[in-house]
């Protein structure tokens, strides 16, 4: 862990003013007390340790962040903690139960959509997004979905089918 | 990266939010979408005392077309809201076209226009549509709301009018006379890059003629520019070849561009050139197809 990690964790001081916030991550009710300047990516990898949430630009450029704020993808790394406040936090970790795979996850699994996998949860939960909008998205559509993720390993192809695998998954999974 | 300490508020009413930007007196700002300011307080560029989180405040998140056509976007509309819009599509094509444009999908979640304009970035998207359509801005302060023109609200690069204690609510977009034509395109390395160039086209059309023209162009400049002689010279007559060639080297004429990492000073003019020439042939098409010539 780099030492700025730690200098985050360690704050707050005892005359640092914070905030308690409440916030629904991937369904169960959690608090912390914040300084208002912490990001909510930190919040989530460094106070609950939900460390599927990869911060990779820290400039809002490369989606890596992504997760679903009341089920609307958000770069997690461009939103105060302070501001998830009363709000739903989805993160990858709450697409399935510890022991399962979501649809998108066996997707990614069966087209080998992904190389590194640093891009990978925000990818997912990008197509979480999309396929709660739009079940059966052309490649066109998913493509446009999740150009505001960015994969450094060019593997944008076997992602595209990996999120068309799980359109068709879920569909299937919804017409039994 | 990490901001600056700066004390949080998230006021529930309008009026909570303006006593609290006075009591800032200068140090504090306001947070929309936060998606340009949010980047900029972790690069320390900006180091406010005091954050006022207008995101819980009731009844601005919406845009609305009154009944004569004029379109209000209100402070929390999101570039989403926009480019899902069912209300600008054969409305208001100028907007229409630039919503799917502006940064990426995941930024325009939660991205605002109004914020964009506050924000005024000359490579911002939405100054440009705004100043291509005439549009203006209402502030809401101390001393009541008033409404500023978008050339004088945007008052230079990441510049406004605004008053320490006024918050942007609404933009206003005027309706058109007549029949509205135009669009936005744009040139990106990549998508959410910012732009190599844009260029916001707006007419007003009564049969074939053009009544009302306005084109501004993005990130070629030291602010948004509005090539005002580039618009001036369609007006009064029906859009034709030539004349949509002529407007072209006027706009790319208006055009500052620098040389940078994104192309040369001559390309981005060319782009300018093209994309109105582009935006307008599109307009003379649709035009002939209507019939109304």
């Amino acid at each position: 862990m780099s030492g700025l990690n730690e200098e985050i964790r360690e704050l707050p001081a005892a005359d640092v003013p914070t905030r308690r916030v409440s916030i629904t991550v991937n369904g169960e009710k959690r608090t912390a007390d914040v300084e208002p300047r912490l990001l909510l990516a930190h919040l989530l990898r460094q106070a609950f340790r939900l460390t599927g949430t990869h911060t990779g630009c820290d400039t809002s450029n490369c989606g890596a962040c992504t997760v679903l704020y009341d089920g609307t993808p958000v770069k997690s790394c461009t939103m105060l903690a302070v501001q998830a406040d009363g709000h739903q936090v989805t993160t990858v970790e709450g697409l399935a139960g510890p022991s399962e795979l979501h649809p998108i996850q066996e997707g990614f699994s069966d087209e080998h959509g992904l190389q590194c996998g640093f891009c990978t949860p925000g990818m997912m939960l990008a197509a979480t997004a999309l396929l709660r909008e739009n079940p059966d998205p052309t490649e066109d559509e998913v493509r446009w979905a999740l150009s505001g993720n960015l994969c450094r390993c060019t593997g944008y192809q076997n992602i595209v089918k990996s999120v068309l695998w799980a359109a068709k998954k879920l569909q299937s999974q919804s017409a039994s | 990266m990490y901001p600056s300490r700066f004390r949080y508020e998230a006021p529930r009413s309008i009026d909570e939010a303006i006593a609290l930007l006075r009591d800032g007196g200068g140090e504090a700002k306001v947070l929309a979408g936060g998606q340009s300011l949010v980047p900029l307080l972790k690069l320390r560029f900006a180091a406010p005392e005091l954050l006022v989180d207008i995101n819980g405040l009731p009844g601005l998140d919406y845009h609305t077309a009154d009944p004569d056509g004029t379109i209000r976007v209100g402070a929390l509309c999101r570039h989403a809201d926009l480019e899902r819009s069912a209300i600008l599509p054969g409305r208001q094509p100028t907007m229409a076209a630039a919503a799917p444009l502006v940064a990426d999908p995941i930024v325009r979640n939660r991205g605002t226009l109004v914020g964009s304009l506050c924000h005024a970035d000359p490579q911002g998207d939405w100054a440009s549509v705004v100043t291509a359509l005439g549009g203006h801005v209402v502030a809401q302060g101390t001393n009541g709301r008033r409404s500023i023109p978008i050339a004088e609200f945007v008052s230079g690069p990441f510049q406004n009018a605004l008053g320490y204690d006024e918050i942007a609510v609404e933009a206003v977009i005027p309706a058109p006379k007549g029949t509205a034509a135009g669009g936005y395109l744009k040139l990106e390395r990549r998508v959410g890059d910012f732009a190599t160039a844009g260029v916001a086209v707006a007419l007003e059309l009564s049969g074939a003629v053009v009544t009302r023209a306005g084109i501004a162009l993005t990130g070629v400049g030291g602010s948004t520019i509005d090539a005002t002689d580039a618009a001036q010279a369609l007006v009064g007559g029906p859009l034709t070849a030539d004349g949509i060639r002529g407007a072209a080297d006027l706009a790319a004429q208006a055009a500052r561009p620098r040389t940078d990492h994104r192309g040369s000073a001559e390309y981005k003019r060319h782009i300018v050139r093209t994309f109105v020439e582009r935006i307008l042939t599109r307009a003379m098409q649709s035009t002939r197809e209507s019939g109304q010539t």
